[in-house]
């Protein structure tokens, strides 16, 4: 007969993660890597939010950008043709990055040579908040469509960013969409987060978010 | 549909449990939820089913799940409540100087194993 004992275990289950993660930035650190961990829902503007940021900062820095999807290579295209070095990942069905994709798409990509990597994570304002990418910066966008309610609703994503980018500033006279509320409603999630209302299509406020992405990128040297 | 990435990770977890207790078979796995984890339980146990299915070791084996209820700590009275019910603002002095004091757990607490 099989004798089946209690064995003790108490761990997060993301402490493996988080370990992973943090061997991550430790290596990055080391090359003077800055990787940025982009999430949005889908739509938000991220591929867009990103074109515009490399067009701001390709001629002062070394870019490279992962897009993680499901299945495409849709954005992967896009940035290519903005000149900087992009790989695709595809999380075979699965809606977030863990550190460990993060590290063989750094891996894949090769980082020794660049500044900034922008990790594109997959379009959802649940799953990849829960995992940490070994990213040295979570940014977030947030669209003027989705509605200023959405600190309320997606609570952990707010706590884990340290950017918010309030994309498609264009249209705020056709929504119902209050930027102090937002404002308001993000920093009771968290009171460190920075707030860069833009839009990325025009260029509008992405001088801002760029400096500041650059002195982030600076200051990890 | 992030339980599925969840149970990737438990699963890698208990491998590395199982390895350093020379563990042949778990017979059953305890999870401790926190009632705002922000996990579904039955999508979790359905992707749990479905994954260990796959493992040598884990093939069968039942997941348990615990829940923590979650409890909210005010930071101007100092007085803690259920947070589900309540939410953010204090009950007791109104103040929106609140913080999550448990419920967001996801924790592997033990197995059963031989």
């Amino acid at each position: 007969m099989d004798q089946f004992k209690v064995i003790e275990i108490k761990q997060s289950v993301f402490a493996d993660n988080d370990r992973e993660a943090d061997r991550v930035r430790a290596r990055l650190k080391e090359e003077g890597t800055f990787l940025l961990n982009l999430m949005s829902s889908p739509g938000a503007g991220k591929t867009t939010t990103l074109l515009r940021t490399i067009e701001a900062l390709r001629d002062q820095m070394r870019i490279g950008v992962m897009e993680a999807d499901i299945d495409s290579d849709v954005d992967a295209r896009a940035v290519a043709g903005a000149g900087v070095r992009s790989i695709q990942l595809h999380t075979g069905g699965m809606c977030h990055l863990d550190a460990g994709m993060t590290e063989q798409g750094l891996n894949e990509l090769g980082t020794a040579d660049l500044d900034l990597v922008v990790l594109e994570n997959v379009g959802n304002l649940v799953c990849p908040a829960e995992f940490d990418t070994g990213a040295v910066k979570n940014a977030m966008i947030l669209s003027v469509p989705e509605g200023h309610d959405k600190p309320l609703k997606y609570p952990l994503i707010f706590t884990v960013c340290d950017v918010l980018l309030i994309n498609k500033i264009d249209v705020l006279p056709y929504f119902d969409f209050d930027l102090d509320k937002v404002r308001e409603y993000a920093r009771r999630r968290n009171p460190r987060l920075e707030i860069f209302p833009i839009c990325a299509k025009t260029g509008q406020g992405i001088e801002a978010w760029t400096r500041w992405l650059k002195d982030q990128a600076e200051a990890w040297h | 549909m992030h339980e599925l990435g969840i149970v990737f990770h438990m699963i890698d977890l208990l491998e590395r449990v199982a390895d350093e207790n020379q563990v042949q078979k778990i017979a059953s796995v305890t999870l401790e939820l926190g009632e705002v984890s922000g996990v579904v339980p039955r999508e979790l146990t359905s992707c749990w089913d479905w994954a260990v299915k796959k493992t040598a070791r884990m093939s069968g084996a039942r997941l348990v799940l615990e829940t923590i209820p979650a409890v909210t700590q005010c930071g101007d009275c100092r007085e803690t409540y259920p947070t589900v019910p309540q939410g953010r603002i204090c009950p007791y002095c109104g103040s929106e100087n609140t913080w999550l004091a448990r419920g967001n757990e996801i924790e592997l607490k033990e197995i059963e194993a031989c």
